[in-house]
């Protein structure tokens, strides 16, 4: 394990190519399943060009492993979809252009659930991904190959994207770290949209430094997303080891007991004992609302998907099929053949939540129930800076043991979604196995307290050792 | 053809065959009917858990459109670059004289 600075100093001077090239020797022979698409010829080419001129960005010649439904001009895009297989993005995403201003190197494209939909990365066109630390498990989802890539050695960080728990999900199944940021600090600009009130690209990493050192590179204003957040500070790196003395750590209630698993919850417990031996206090608080957080996440995020997939048909991009009928035959052929069942579901579900006599049903009430989720937020950060939970309530389960059964699968993001209800920051951190598979501790940040998340984070992982293990695999 | 927009609203709340249809139907998915009785059960499991949102009292709780407040967004006026005609192009799978080709509207 490297932290991208260091990488970035020991490539200097003709070690970018060698290095890169070991890793595309390393992915053409993984069982990982985590790229999707290499973008060789052109990563190579530019890590060429670094070695004879490295400059000063702060990751030149660094490789950077990209999720599928962010959009890299030159090289496909395709959401992990049928749909949209072969699609080839004439513009970077915001993001991907601050990297490449920073020397990063685009070096391909990961696996992910269909257009983000999932919790296990099972719904991809490409077959499951699997999990570094136990092949028979899946890594996590949405974005399951960008956590499996930086888990099993294949990449050293990666970008996802996060909707109800798509990055820290797999950063917490893998034992990595990943940042959900707040809603509006990160451009979406170039995200091919899900459920566009909800995510955020986020990074995922080996160390919380290299968190931070990818948030000052994303995060900031963009006037081509108009939910894109005014100026706002992103300095994330300036801070960072001045430890959690006096901090206080809330612990929701609602986020233990019944349905997470006794190792999960005793590693969490044992990482917020750990920051209080750093000088951190921690009190009781209530999320009362809590329960009601999945059932007005999946409303909301079926109804916008619903409205966002709409513009798959065929005319622009994407698959095309038989010769054309009428419209209204044309586009439904193309949508039964090029989306998934899972997609399916969810935009069926999302224009019955929209249709005139259940609107105010489903979809108004699930926004009225998001207001009480976010309200809940704010009062516990009048009381403490930060919140901690497990990231997710169990380890890792097994490839195809939930995928049949759709709301067992959703139930997994109980501690995911109302992060992205609420508009919060969060992070995943490795807090400790439940045999040989990670476990993930979930701090939790008011709007704009990245810093106090990643400063709280950085404590915690350098007084612990769980991300200095690899898995075997690797 | 004949378009209904409004779902006949049933009073046992449970999603039917000729539902799943319909929905299909405004979603532009043709859906094939072995696959039907699937999407009932799990439409109608996935619904029966979404009623619990139903026990929240609302009344006097206002909808959370976004999240993070946002003050209009003004921009100067000012044209700036946009994609060439042929990039704009360059991924759709069928086109003619330059225009995407799109099937009969009417």
């Amino acid at each position: 394990m490297i932290m991208l600075s260091q990488l970035r100093d020991e490539l200097r001077g003709a070690g970018s190519e060698e290095y890169l090239a070991g890793l595309f020797e390393k992915i053409k022979r993984s069982r990982i399943n985590g790229f999707t698409t290499l973008a060789e010829e052109s990563a190579l080419e530019e890590a060429r060009k670094y070695d004879r001129n490295p400059g000063n960005g702060r990751l030149a010649g660094v490789p950077i492993a990209i999720k599928e439904c962010i959009s890299t001009r030159g090289i496909e895009t395709n959401c992990s979809s049928n749909i949209l297989r072969g699609y080839i993005p004439p513009y970077d995403a915001h993001v991907i252009e601050r990297l490449k201003a920073e020397g990063a190197i685009i070096m391909g494209k990961t696996n992910m659930d269909e257009f983000a939909m999932g919790t296990s990365t099972e719904t991809s066109c490409f077959g499951p991904t699997r999990n570094p630390w136990d092949t028979d498990c899946v890594p996590g989802g949405s974005s399951g190959g960008s956590a499996a890539v930086v888990a099993g050695g294949e990449a050293p960080a990666a970008l996802g994207s996060d909707t109800g728990g798509s990055v820290r999900c797999p950063a917490s199944f893998c034992g990595i770290v990943g940042l959900k940021p707040t809603y509006g600090l990160v451009s979406r600009y170039g995200l091919v949209a899900y459920a566009n009130s909800l995510e955020q690209i986020g990074p995922l990493t080996h160390t919380v430094q290299d968190t931070a050192l990818l948030m000052e590179i994303i995060a900031g204003h963009d006037p081509r997303d108009s939910t894109s957040a005014g100026l706002k500070s992103c300095s994330f790196l300036a801070g960072l080891h001045d430890g959690v003395s006096g901090m206080k750590i809330g612990i929701p209630g609602e986020y233990f007991g019944e349905g997470v698993d006794e190792r999960v919850e005793k590693a969490v417990w044992d990482g917020i004992h750990t920051l209080e031996g750093l000088g951190a206090t921690w009190q009781a608080v209530s999320l009362p609302h809590t329960r009601y957080a999945l059932a007005a996440y999946y409303v909301v995020a079926m109804s916008e998907a619903s409205s966002n997939l709409a513009r798959f048909d065929g005319l622009r991009y994407g698959l095309r099929v038989g010769e054309d009928k009428d419209w209204h035959t044309t586009f439904s052929a193309i949508r039964a053949q090029g989306f998934g069942p899972e997609v399916k579901r969810r935009v069926l579900l999302g224009t019955y939540a929209l249709s005139a006599g259940y609107y105010g049903r489903y979809y108004l009430k699930a926004l009225k129930v998001r207001t009480l989720i976010k309200q809940d937020f704010l009062r516990a950060f009048q009381q403490v800076d930060v919140l901690a939970s497990p990231t997710m309530p169990i380890p890792a389960f097994r490839i195809g043991e939930r995928i049949n059964d759709p709301l067992s699968l959703y139930m997994a993001d109980v501690f995911t979604v109302p992060i992205n209800l609420a508009g919060v920051p969060a992070i995943s951190v490795p807090c400790g196995f439940a045999g040989r598979l990670p476990i993930g501790l979930q701090l939790i940040g008011p709007h704009f307290g990245e810093a106090t998340v990643m400063k709280a984070a950085q404590a915690f992982e350098a007084a612990t050792a769980y991300h200095e293990r690899s898995p075997e695999v690797a | 053809m004949r378009i209904a927009l409004q779902m006949a609203v049933s009073e046992d709340d449970m999603i039917t065959r000729e539902d799943v249809e319909h929905i299909g139907w405004l979603a532009s998915i043709k859906i094939e009917d072995e696959e039907k009785d699937e999407l009932v059960k799990h439409f109608n499991s996935i619904l029966d858990y979404f009623h619990q949102l139903d026990e929240v009292d609302t009344d006097q709780v206002e909808p959370t459109y976004r999240v993070v407040d946002l003050d209009n967004i003004f921009r100067e006026d000012k044209a700036f670059g946009s994609l060439t005609q042929e990039q704009a192009l360059q991924n759709a799978p069928r086109r003619e004289n330059g225009y995407f080709k799109s099937p009969r509207i009417v």
